[in-house]
């Protein structure tokens, strides 16, 4: 990769507007599709927040609230939160649907970043 | 060699976050161990009306309530999956997200997760109009057509909550009445939620996203084609015993760990407490649990009853 992508440090949150250019901008994203309101949601981000250090500089992280961002999220298809959507240079490859536990997430993601 | 612990307790719903309280203020050096942020299956119900002290209240509020309640009495530690149990001599070991813990005692409030209908379309439709959480969930069905497969209180309740965010509710259930309390049935004649009752779910249809159920009425044995765009599955819970079994403690035919009055297991120094040992399954019956199972583990440990 070119130097001039540099890799966020973390989580990032992204909107309708942002959206785009963050999954084009690094060869693998991931983006947290979550609502306030849903318990799992809640379960699952800190462990996204530690796997965004983890991967650091090989997956880039976002963070999508659904409730916010309604349209982006129906143009995913999205009925289900939470759902993680995996980006390869910009193209959704893979979903994952509600939250696993950690270490089958790990494993998944570990997979997706080589 | 971790230290040993008096009390190790596995399970930070209100059944683990009780008896840590009750644990932690007889004395005992005690600790919750949690695979997620805490909160168990109550953090997912939408609203609960039948915990004393709040006539209203979300799920995730009052169990996040509860968390911080027991973290001032005792460690709750979270992101703990616990990997396995094993018993040597009188120790407990516990292994969880790769870190050991030992105790002279384990209480199992591991709790249950939903269960699910076992029929042709559930598994290849899930996030594609099949949901198992309407709290997550309701907000992507405003204005479209929802079945809720399950009536009782929690299938009654989320119900409600998906009429309330605006969806177009049908309930389903296999009886000819609901087994959800009497103001919750009420609420549901008041909110003009359809009921499809005697009907059994033979089918979620779809190919890439849900388009109906196919059902047979269980009076007639007529076969059914219902129209839907979403699915909510509320039919009930599995427990989650492998930990427990794995340390020789007895489950009854329904898979719940069988517990005494103390909520002793078969097995010396465990116990068990919550939806992880069946009846009536409810926030304050977790926490009775809870709360009686630390005070046994108490007793035990201090005066123990086969001594």
């Amino acid at each position: 990769m070119s130097g001039d992508k540099t890799w966020p440090n973390g989580t990032m949150n992204v909107n309708e507007g942002e959206f785009k250019d963050f999954v084009k901008k690094y060869p693998r994203a991931i983006v947290d599709c979550w609502a306030p309101w849903c318990g799992p949601c809640r379960m699952l981000s800190p462990v996204i927040d530690d796997l965004a250090t983890v991967f650091q500089g090989k997956v880039a992280f976002g963070k999508l609230n659904t409730d916010e961002n309604q349209k982006l999220a129906m143009e995913f298809g999205i009925m289900s939160i939470p759902t993680l959507l995996f980006f390869k240079n910009g193209e959704l490859v893979d979903k994952q649907i509600g939250a696993p536990p950690r270490p089958q997430l790990e494993a998944k993601i570990k997979a997706f970043s080589q | 060699m971790e230290a040993t612990h008096d009390l190790i307790i596995i399970g930070g719903g209100p059944a683990g976050f009780t008896a840590g309280i009750y644990a932690a203020r007889a004395g005992l050096d005690a600790i919750v161990l949690d695979a997620g942020m805490g909160g168990g299956q109550a953090a997912t119900s939408p609203w609960m009306e039948n915990y004393p002290g709040f006539d209203g209240i979300s799920g995730f509020d009052l169990m996040m309530k509860m968390k911080e309640h027991a973290a001032k009495n005792l460690p709750v530690i979270e992101g703990a999956l616990v990997e396995f149990v094993r018993k040597e001599g009188d120790t407990f070991h516990v292994n969880a997200a790769g870190t050991g813990y030992a105790a002279r005692a384990l209480i199992f409030a591991t709790g249950a997760d939903y269960k699910k209908l076992g029929v042709p379309g559930e598994q290849k439709l899930l996030g594609s109009g099949v949901s198992y959480c309407a709290t997550c969930d309701a907000m992507f069905f405003k204005g479209r057509k929802v079945a809720i497969i399950g009536g009782g209180n929690s299938g009654a309740t989320e119900a409600l909550h998906l009429k309330h965010v605006g969806a177009d509710v049908t309930l389903v259930h296999r009886r000819d009445t609901l087994r959800a309390e009497k103001v919750l049935q009420t609420k549901i004649a008041e909110e003009g939620i359809r009921l499809l009752l005697d009907m059994e779910t033979l089918e979620i249809m779809g190919d890439t996203s849900v388009t109906g159920l196919r059902l047979r009425n269980r009076k007639t044995g007529k076969e059914e084609i219902h129209e839907f765009a979403g699915v909510f599955v509320s039919v009930g819970v599995e427990p989650n015993t492998e930990l427990a079994r794995s340390v020789g403690v007895e489950t009854d035919k329904e898979g719940f760990i069988i517990a005494d009055r103390g909520m002793r297991t078969n097995q010396r120094m465990t116990y068990a407490a919550g939806d992880v040992t069946g009846g009536l399954r409810q926030v304050i019956t977790a926490c009775a649990g809870g709360a009686v199972a630390a005070m046994s583990a108490y007793e035990d440990l201090r005066t123990p009853y086969w001594a």
